[in-house]
C-alpha cells in the first residue's frame, strides 16, 4: 500500500490546530486552494459522522472530496476516510483512502503528523489513472505555482 | 541481466525468483526478451517514475493544505493572546 507522511511544526497549540482542522470556518479557510473560492464546507465531526468539501480552482474546474470521520480525539487524534467525488466523473473517483493527523504538544506549539494512506496502487490505479492524473495534474500545477 | 545472475545472490529457488519476476512483469517494472536459450531481463523505470510523480501530486497538494492550515492556526493562536512569540514554520 501506498502512503505519504508529512510534518509540520505549527506556532499554535494543539487545540488551536485541532479547531481548525475540524470546524467549517476553519477548514474553509485553508482547503481552497488560494485564488479559488471554497464553495462547500460540510463537516459532521464526529466518529461515524460525515465531510464534504467542494472547491473551484482558477481554470473553473471544481473539485470535491468527502469521506467520514474514523477517529476523533481531542486535540490529539483525527482519523476519516478520503475519496475524490469530483463533480461525479466517475473517472476521477477512486475508492476510499485513509487520512490521520495526529497532533504533539511541543515547546513551539503543535508537532503535526499527516499520514495519507490506502492510496490507490498499481491494480487500480490503471482503471483510474486517467482522471486521477489529469485532476492531481492540474493540482500539482496550481500548488507549485502556489509555493513558488 | 540474464535470469540466472539475477537469481544467484538470493538464498531462493529459481521457480520462486520467476514468481517475483511475474509480478514485476505484470505491474510493467521489467521487461524480458528470449535470446537462444538466455531470457534478459531490463528494469522499465518509466512505471516507477510514473508512480512516484503521482504520489508526488498529493505531497504537493497537502503540503500546500498543511501550510495554509498552519498560517490559520497561528492567526487563531495569536487572537487567543499567546504569549509567545514564533518564527515562521518550515
Amino acid at each position: 500500500m501506498t502512503s505519504l507522511t508529512l510534518i509540520r511544526r505549527i506556532a499554535a497549540r494543539p487545540s488551536i490546530v485541532f479547531e481548525a482542522l475540524t470546524t467549517p470556518d476553519g477548514t474553509a479557510s485553508w482547503w481552497g486552494p488560494d485564488d479559488g473560492p471554497v464553495l462547500v464546507a460540510e463537516i459532521d465531526v464526529r466518529v461515524g459522522g460525515s465531510f464534504r468539501v467542494r472547491f473551484r480552482m482558477l481554470d473553473g474546474s471544481e473539485h470535491e472530496s468527502s469521506g467520514e470521520y474514523t477517529e476523533l480525539v481531542k486535540p490529539t487524534r483525527l482519523a476519516m476516510t478520503w475519496r475524490w467525488t469530483h463533480g461525479g466523473d466517475p473517472a476521477e473517483a477512486g475508492g476510499a483512502s485513509l487520512v490521520e493527523i495526529d497532533l504533539r504538544p511541543i515547546d513551539t506549539g503543535t508537532e503535526l503528523t499527516f499520514t495519507h494512506s490506502r492510496l490507490q496502487t498499481e491494480a487500480s490505479r490503471d482503471s483510474h489513472e486517467r482522471g486521477w492524473s489529469g485532476a492531481l495534474g492540474k493540482l500539482a500545477r496550481h500548488f507549485s505555482n502556489d509555493r513558488a | 541481466m540474464s535470469i540466472g545472475e539475477l537469481a544467484r545472490p538470493f538464498a531462493i529457488k529459481l521457480p520462486t525468483v520467476m514468481k517475483h519476476l511475474d509480478v514485476l512483469g505484470t505491474a510493467g517494472l521489467i521487461t524480458r526478451s528470449k535470446t537462444g536459450r538466455t531470457v534478459a531481463v531490463r528494469l522499465a523505470p518509466e512505471p516507477m517514475k510514473d508512480a512516484m510523480d503521482w504520489l508526488r501530486g498529493y505531497e504537493r497538494f497537502w503540503s500546500a493544505r498543511l501550510d495554509r492550515l498552519a498560517t490559520y492556526a497561528e492567526a487563531e493562536e495569536a487572537k487567543a493572546g499567546s504569549i509567545k512569540t514564533f518564527e515562521g514554520t518550515p
